[in-house]
């Protein structure tokens, strides 16, 4: 199997790239992961993982910036409809807007909106930055041989406003309850870090790896 | 519901881990990524690695030692110590970090933290404040870990660091470390109350109560230590059970 994971210049691409080698290795998959942000090496992949650090904004400019980028992803994703997993603001870009440091319209592949937390009169400290619990909503693929609660790596400060509510697959809570896992058809994505979650992360990942759609 | 984190610190210097664990099963107790995989098997919830290297020759190891570390350990990764430019930032990113830790040079170079906190997000860049109580209620700044007083004081300074986009605060006594007495508590209670960001609590931990104290009474979102945990006094887990059993909340 061929994982591409799209390199355009944001963040930490390395440790997302080493977990879902770490998670193949677990499940005795062959795969081939590569991180890339070439159009014509996307076309080929199977399946592609779309990280993300930094502002909302930053981000969709890190995509638009790179030739033939943005319009491979949404080949890969509505057309082609391969899976893809998109991992913090990564997932946050399939929404339809996002509010970060100004208004920046995303793929819109799931009708919602990026929005800062609502950190209830200051009481809450932002970034939501260290470990929480996800309550899963629904039996779903990629949660297999996950228990409900598990532990995962959260640093953001911006969350998922979804109106497509169906789409919702895991949700945690600071001070509300907060959107952390999406799917809809091909496409899934986690606010938190698999890749820094440890087992619990990698069996996500393994998942992944193993979902046929 | 988000848990306190517990954050193992090591000191490497020439890529070698300054004062590590004394484990009799580990191959090379002078190995930081070795170090660094049984933090995460105890099921450390960050680890932080403390570059005191002196010579700029040799500042690029620490570099290849967090890029081992990130392809065996699947956990959050902070990196601090001589991080004085957008480049040093950059590349320890590139590299593996997840966070890094600006200590000097968020005094000496305001911009640095502004700059970087815009262009590769609050949530990666952490100020280290080395702190020392001068008087009742007052403490300074000081740099070059902890031997150069600034005259500013601490509590503006933590505010201003916020306010410019730092994502996370790694707050050190320089009264109290490396004494295990304890964190200020004072001091780490007074600046998790003022900022809106995490507060690490860091300098002093000689047991177990202490990690409790830095949480209870110092309102820290995070304690970290050093020499506890490397001694093999207590592992992780020890500590995970202990502040359990007070009613903090942690992952077990």
């Amino acid at each position: 199997m061929f994982i591409a994971v799209i390199d355009y210049g944001s963040g930490n691409l390395k440790s997302a790239a080493k977990a879902l080698e770490a998670a193949s290795n677990n499940i005795n998959i062959n795969s081939k992961i590569v991180v890339t942000s070439d159009p014509k090496i996307i076309k080929e992949a199977n399946k592609i993982v779309l990280p993300g650090q930094g502002s909302f904004k930053d981000c969709c400019l890190g995509i638009k910036k790179i030739s033939g980028l943005e319009d491979a992803l949404n080949e890969f994703v509505l057309i082609k409809k391969k899976p893809i997993f998109g991992i913090c603001v990564g997932m946050q870009l399939f929404a339809r807007i996002g509010y970060e440091s100004q208004e920046t319209k995303g793929f819109g592949w799931i009708d919602g909106e990026v929005r800062k937390i609502n950190n209830i009169n200051k009481t809450l400290k932002l970034p939501h930055m260290g470990w929480n619990q996800i309550e899963l909503i629904k039996d779903f693929t990629l949660f297999a041989n996950l228990k409900n609660k598990s532990h995962m790596y959260f640093i953001h400060s911006y969350e998922f406003i979804t109106r497509e509510k169906d789409c919702i697959v895991a949700t945690t809570n600071y001070g509300n309850s907060i959107t952390v896992a999406v799917a809809k058809e091909n496409i899934f994505g986690t606010q938190f870090h698999p890749e820094k979650s440890q087992k619990n992360g990698l069996v996500i990942l393994e998942n992944f790896l193993k979902w046929e759609f | 519901m988000l848990k306190n984190r517990i954050i193992p610190c090591l000191d490497v210097k020439n890529g070698r881990v300054v004062k590590g664990i004394n484990f009799v099963d580990l191959i090379d107790a002078g190995d930081p990524v070795e170090q660094a995989k049984i933090y995460d098997e105890q099921g450390a919830d960050e680890l932080c690695f403390l570059d005191i290297t002196a010579s700029n020759e040799n500042r690029n190891i620490i570099l290849d030692t967090v890029k081992k570390t990130a392809e065996k350990c699947f956990m959050p990764l902070t990196v601090g110590g001589g991080v004085r430019t957008l480049e040093d930032i950059r590349n320890l990113l590139l590299a593996g970090a997840d966070k890094v830790s600006i200590n000097t040079a968020a005094v000496s170079n305001k911009n640095l933290v502004k700059e970087s906190s815009e262009k590769f997000g609050s949530q990666c860049i952490v100020v280290a404040v080395d702190a020392k109580k001068v008087k009742e209620n007052k403490w300074e700044i000081f740099t070059h870990g902890g031997r150069k007083s600034t005259g500013i004081d601490a509590l503006k300074f933590v505010e201003k660091m916020e306010s410019l986009g730092a994502g996370e605060i790694l707050l050190t006594s320089m009264d109290r470390d490396g004494t295990k007495k304890g964190y200020d508590l004072d001091l780490t209670k007074k600046v998790s109350k003022l900022v809106n960001i995490p507060v690490i609590a860091s300098g002093g931990v000689g047991n177990l109560e202490h990690l409790h104290q830095g949480i209870k009474i110092g309102k820290a979102n995070a304690v970290l230590a050093a020499s506890i945990f490397h001694f093999g006094e207590f592992s992780i887990q020890d500590a995970k059970k202990y502040l359990d059993s007070k009613g903090i909340p942690v992952r077990i």
